[in-house]
């Protein structure tokens, strides 16, 4: 085996890296995807590869994915159940001026 | 044949045959977001030889049948017809090897373009204003992979330097201007090479640097394929990327 396949065997995988991209000024980051990558510097050049290549983003952040921190689903019951009949807490009883966008 | 005929091809040609070298690692890179990565530049690559040949055509059409395209161009010119340069048509070796060669050539690429948006044909300058700012990606992504593996590991380091004892021999052609360079730098259509070669050599140097490699010496470098005479890759990229087109001349899908 040449020592190229033995290096590609032995390497350990990049860290894999959450992807969000602001499709247009004044919009929010949205979660995109992943993908691996050495650092983040090669993170936001993988992005830029990956995820805009329909010209889909005007900023890219990476976070690399060991510093989300997630909900347990087995909590779903305790988080979320109890705001279901709590409908004064949502804002629904304006109405919104059509030239409000994104909201 | 006119000058500016030969120099638009020189333009395509270059860009052809190095998309076509890079286009080979599809589905090969060696992890799939660098494989989607050398697939883009692959791609701005054969898109900007497309507009170099559509122009190409539209010369070689002057005042005659206007049997030339685009086409006929990239699938039907044998080696001798090519006068891209050396360096890109060599082998992809490895992957620093790959990045190496794409290094030298958008380090070269990123300031003709510049140079060609400002020039006096039209239509030139409208393609370099185009593909400029690829190009500055390419020489971007390229420098980052040239420091990342030449600072690397102890292999990865190795395998830059090897790289650069194979390809260095082929980098003084960027700047031999052939008769149609010479030409294009008169008339204002294209920079003057020796004003850009000093371009070209602060930007390796500030790479190399960074990257811990030494700038090689002057040494005895290899030319021809400006003017035609290859080395012996051309004729196996040309007989795979011709050869539909020759044994089923106008197909298509």
């Amino acid at each position: 085996m040449s020592s190229e396949n033995q290096s590609a065997s032995g390497r350990a995988e990049w860290p894999l890296w959450e992807i969000f991209i602001r499709s247009k000024q004044g919009l929010d980051h949205k979660h995109v995807g992943s993908l691996h990558a050495a650092d983040a510097q090669m993170a936001i050049e993988n992005a830029r590869d990956v995820y805009t290549r329909r010209m889909e983003g005007v900023s890219i952040w990476v976070v690399e994915s060991k510093y989300i921190h997630a909900s347990n689903p087995d909590d779903a019951a305790s988080f979320y159940d109890p705001a279901s009949d709590k409908v004064y807490r949502h804002p629904t009883f304006y109405d919104l001026p059509d030239e409000l966008k994104h909201m | 044949m006119p000058p500016l005929l030969q120099y638009t091809l020189h333009l395509a040609d270059d860009a052809l045959i190095l998309g076509h070298r890079n286009s080979e690692w599809t589905g090969h890179g060696p992890i799939l977001e660098q494989d989607i990565a050398i697939s883009n530049i692959a791609l701005d690559l054969i898109g900007q030889a497309r507009n170099f040949y559509q122009y190409a055509a539209e010369l070689a059409n002057e005042g005659n049948s206007g049997s030339v395209t685009e086409d006929s161009l990239a699938y039907l010119r044998d080696g001798w017809d090519f006068r891209n340069i050396l360096l890109v048509e060599q082998t992809n070796g490895d992957w620093a090897k790959t990045i190496l060669r794409q290094f030298f050539f958008s380090a070269h690429q990123v300031d003709l373009y510049q140079q060609l948006m400002t020039g006096s044909d039209k239509t030139l300058s409208a393609i370099g204003a185009k593909a400029y700012k690829e190009v500055v990606y390419h020489l971007r992504w390229s420098s980052e992979w040239v420091i990342r593996l030449g600072d690397g590991t102890e292999e990865s380091h190795t395998r830059m330097k090897k790289a650069l004892d194979e390809l260095w021999k082929f980098t003084g052609e960027l700047y031999m201007p052939a008769p149609y360079e010479q030409w294009a730098a008169k008339a204002g259509v294209g920079p003057d090479l020796s004003h850009l070669r000093v371009r070209w050599e602060e930007r390796v140097k500030e790479v190399f640097v960074e990257a811990g490699l030494s700038y090689p010496p002057a040494e005895w470098m290899q030319t021809g394929g400006k003017e035609g005479r290859h080395t012996e890759q051309l004729g196996y990229i040309l007989a795979e990327m011709q050869f539909l087109q020759r044994a089923y001349p106008g197909c298509n899908w």
